[in-house]
């Protein structure tokens, strides 16, 4: 299996002596997009920056780009393209003076280098602001300019750090359909930044959750979702309703009742289980009070009281339970998996 | 990285080898040349004791407090409210009282002359009226007047400044809860321009301390504490007591600069 | 604010049209003693006349000349030292950078007069530099030093330099080309701005300047002193003329210079 970019026992440590990243090891296959995602101060962006180089690993670590090792290269002699937070577009340039700047610095001929920046400027479905100044960019227009500047010099691998979060709800939504779409057509390497779950489970072809200088799992996103490595994955990732009671004779025995206790060993369990892993039932064998209900649109959401030890949430298309209701649930396939302490 | 840091160090170098060459050592000699006279380092305790220098010292420290107060309060006043009214000549009102911004002091002080020197429109007016002539342009007054001509302008715009910022969604949640117009600027106008008054009057009074373009231009026998410097050097060739001085104004202009920085958070540099 | 238009309105304009007087009154008379024949007799009686300016510049013309070549060689001086500084402190914040700042920020802090007299008890004995311009000029350059670095280095801070920079290092620039293509076109307001200033501060630079110069290199404030202490109020007022002539058109570019670059922290 060929590797596009990869890291080997890459730790970071600030000049104050904080210990930023811990040894990690990585390694990212050609055209794949890895999502990063973690909470603020896990690590990720320092991750994306020694990809980048604008951060250099503790000795030993390596950082190689298809079996070279470019562990002591600054990032402008990396040949990666970088999609800024803030977009970091130059104001003294316009969106056409940004999208050739890389192009104009590799001395690509100037009617060359025209060509390729309307040609992205095109893909980017913003041909007719060539000669707009950068400040006069709405956000969505500044992240496609963003995008088509680190693209032009068609990099080894493209990294975006949190490229959708200075944007509005609904605008981060459509990009972030476009951009996946537009990471797959080209078929470039990437590694997206992100602390937003759903974003790193739309985008990335694997996801790497990090928590503390450390990548706690590394796997496609359904993986992720359905067998969460630690408790912290199963906790960022997703709504999670935390299951704690005891087995006995093959039954989880829970406050408000039991569920059936597939795969738990007898004795104090705890077990994880996703909102749809639990549905309503009439003849359901756990029982709670219906605390909230919440209209999402194409479902609702339910928050139960007394059937657990922590209220649980149970998502339904069908007709929703009123607050103080009194409801029965039994477990949906898959059965709740057991759910590591720590 | 290193070829970063190598070349920082090499943009910084020469203005720090300038500042080095010619205001460190040349502050470190004068620091010892104050100790050159026949009392040797005990100079700065005679000077310190000395009725005529410590009086020079006390008349400059009052002035410079007297005027900074008078300024804060002036240009608080006018400040808040250009800022905050709009009205037609606003504009050219806000010209006005910045215009004689970086005037140098020497031009000030012929400003004083022409308002209540012998010639002044003052004594002009007093004359018309009540037949005597108002000069106080070459006196203590006459100087006060000068540094406030002079503090005025720069010191509008840091409250000019400040004001535009304050929040005003502030001041709408103090009158949403009843505050009447004076509790209004009292709790939450004065407050939030703690910073901008504090910077502005830490600069008037370290450049009042400072400034001797105006009291030269005004008279020789105004004896704040620069007078008496210039005069130790050039008059009295006492160059010991000179440098002395001189190194005794800067430290405490300093001080207090670095005081106000201190307590504003900010950053706090004086002119003129 | 157009609702309550009542007293506290017509007093606060009141109060500041005053303030207003009292700082423009005097620069009126001062323009106009410089073209009456006799201001003692007034303008009227005696009538307008340009001799006064002539009188001046026949006095004093090298002073003029003095002073704008010292402000131009400032300008150049405090370019060529303080923008890499400025860059450098945009750059790093660390400790050493906030103590290479605060060293920088001193000589405004200390009075001119004592930064004089330390000039000259370290260099005055040294060759011929008492008595050549550039002397000076390392006194102009000390006190314009700071403020060129700090207008420089707020717009640095303003355009987020460093992220900028780092934009441009993904795309293959090299120190040399970042500095060429994004550090100085986009610092560009604030050292136009710190510029300006410089130049405005030199031109009118008295507390330093009077021990600093001999009657070789006498600038143009220094002559002003002289022209008050030594001629008819009518030669000081045409002196002091020509001095706002040059100084009021900085003053109004500073201002237009400063919006517009320091303007930027509020589009943002």
């Amino acid at each position: 299996m060929s590797v596009a970019v990869e890291l080997r026992a890459c730790a970071f440590t600030h000049a104050d002596g904080t210990r930023a990243l811990l040894p990690t090891d990585l390694a990212i296959r050609p055209g794949e997009t890895l999502a990063v995602l973690g909470p603020s101060g896990c690590g990720k962006t320092t991750l994306l920056r020694l990809i980048a180089g604008l951060a250099f690993p503790d000795p030993p670590g390596r950082v190689l780009f298809e079996s070279r090792d470019v562990t002591s290269l600054p990032i402008e002699r990396r040949n990666v393209g970088m999609v800024f937070q803030s977009y970091a577009l130059f104001p003294n340039l316009d969106v056409a003076g940004n999208v050739g700047y890389g192009l104009r610095l590799r001395n690509v001929p100037k009617a060359e280098r025209d060509a390729r920046v309307a040609r992205w400027l095109a893909m980017m479905r913003i041909p007719e602001l060539a000669h707009r100044r950068v400040d006069q960019l709405s956000g969505g227009q500044r992240q496609r300019v963003a995008l088509a500047r680190a693209l032009a010099v068609e990099p080894a691998v493209l990294l975006l750090d949190e490229p959708l979060t200075a944007l509005d709800a609904k605008l981060r939504e459509e990009l972030r359909v476009e951009l996946a779409g537009l990471l797959r057509d080209l078929g470039i390497t990437s590694v997206f930044v992100t602390h937003d779950q759903a974003e790193a489970m739309a985008l990335g072809d694997r996801v790497a959750v990090m928590r503390a200088g450390k990548v706690e799992q590394l796997g496609a996103p359904e993986d992720i979702y359905r067998r969460p490595a630690t408790r912290f994955v199963a906790e960022f990732v997703g709504v999670l309703n935390v299951l704690a009671g005891e087995v006995r004779d093959g039954t989880l025995h829970l406050p408000g009742g039991s569920l059936p206790a597939n795969g738990l060993a007898p004795g104090p369990a705890l077990a994880g289980a996703r909102p749809e892993q639990l549905r309503f039932d009439p003849e359901g064998t756990l029982t709670g009070r219906v605390r909230a209900a919440f209209f999402l649109g194409d479902r609702v959401r339910v928050v139960i009281e007394g059937a657990a030890a922590n209220p649980i949430t149970v998502e339904t298309t069908g007709a929703a339970p009123r607050p103080g209701e009194v409801v029965r649930l039994s477990a949906a396939p898959p059965a709740p998996w057991p759910l590591p302490d720590a | 990285m290193g070829q970063d840091r190598l070349a920082l160090a090499v943009l910084v170098a020469p203005a720090i080898a300038f500042l080095a060459a010619f205001f460190l050592f040349p502050l470190v000699l004068m620091l010892r040349t104050g100790a050159t006279g026949p009392q040797g380092w005990s100079t700065y305790a005679i000077i310190l004791s000395n009725e005529r220098y410590l009086g020079s010292l006390w008349k400059t420290v009052v002035l410079a407090a007297s005027v900074t107060a008078a300024t804060l309060v002036i240009s608080g006043i006018a400040g808040v409210f250009l800022a905050r009214t709009r009205f037609r000549g606003r504009r050219l009102l806000t010209a006005f009282l910045t215009l004689p911004l970086a005037f140098p002091g020497v031009v000030v002080g012929f400003m004083v002359i022409l308002l209540a020197g012998r010639q002044g429109v003052i004594g002009e007016l007093t004359h018309a009226v009540t037949g005597d002539r108002l000069v106080f342009a070459y006196s203590l007054a006459g100087l006060f007047v000068g540094y406030l001509y002079f503090s005025i302008p720069r010191t509008v715009l840091t409250v000019m400044a400040a004001a535009e910022k304050l929040d005003p969604a502030l001041e709408e949640a103090a009158r949403s809860l009843g505050a009447s117009p004076w509790v209004v600027v009292r709790d939450v106008i004065i407050p939030g321009l703690k910073g901008a008054f504090l910077a502005a009057g830490a600069i008037c009074f370290a450049t009042a301390m400072g400034a001797f373009g105006t009291a030269f231009t005004l008279a020789t026998q105004i004896d704040v504490l620069p007078m008496v410097i210039y005069a130790e050097f050039t008059v009295g060739a006492n160059i010991a007591v000179a440098a002395a001085l001189s190194f005794l104004l800067g430290a405490i202009t300093w001080a207090v600069l670095a005081a106000a920085r201190t307590a504003a958070g900010g950053t706090v540099a004086a002119a003129g | 604010m157009t609702r309550h238009r009542g007293a506290v309105f017509a007093a606060g304009l009141a109060f500041t049209a005053l303030v207003a007087a009292f700082l423009v009154i005097p620069v009126i008379l001062s323009v106009l003693a410089g073209i009456t024949a006799n201001y003692q007799r007034g303008i009227i009686a005696s009538g307008v006349t340009l001799l006064w300016v002539e009188r001046v510049l026949q006095l004093y013309a090298h002073t003029i000349g003095l002073s704008l070549g010292i402000a131009l060689a400032a300008l150049l001086c405090t370019l060529v030292l303080g923008v890499p500084v400025a860059y450098a402190l945009a750059r790093h914040s660390g400790r050493l950078a906030r103590l290479a700042e605060e060293a920088l920020v001193m000589p405004v802090a200390i009075p001119g007069i004592a930064t004089g007299l330390a000039l000259i008890l370290a260099w005055g004995a040294v060759g011929e530099f008492r008595t050549h311009w550039s002397f000076i000029l390392v006194g102009h350059v000390l006190f314009t030093l700071p403020f060129m670095v700090r207008s420089t280095l707020a717009v640095m801070l303003a355009v987020n330099l460093p992220t900028l920079e780092e934009a441009a290092r993904s795309l293959g620039a090299g120190f040399f080309a970042r500095f060429r293509t994004v550090v100085l076109p986009n610092a560009a307001p604030g050292i136009l701005a710190g510029s300006l200033m410089v130049v405005t501060l030199s031109l009118g630079e008295f507390n330093m300047t009077l021990l600093l110069h001999t009657p070789f290199t006498m600038t143009l404030p220094v002559g002003l002193a002289d022209s008050y202490a030594s001629m008819r109020l009518e030669i000081g007022s045409a002196y002091t003329l020509i001095f706002l002539i040059l100084l009021v058109p900085l003053l109004v570019a500073l201002q237009w210079a400063s919006d517009r670059a320091f303007g930027l922290e509020v589009r943002r």
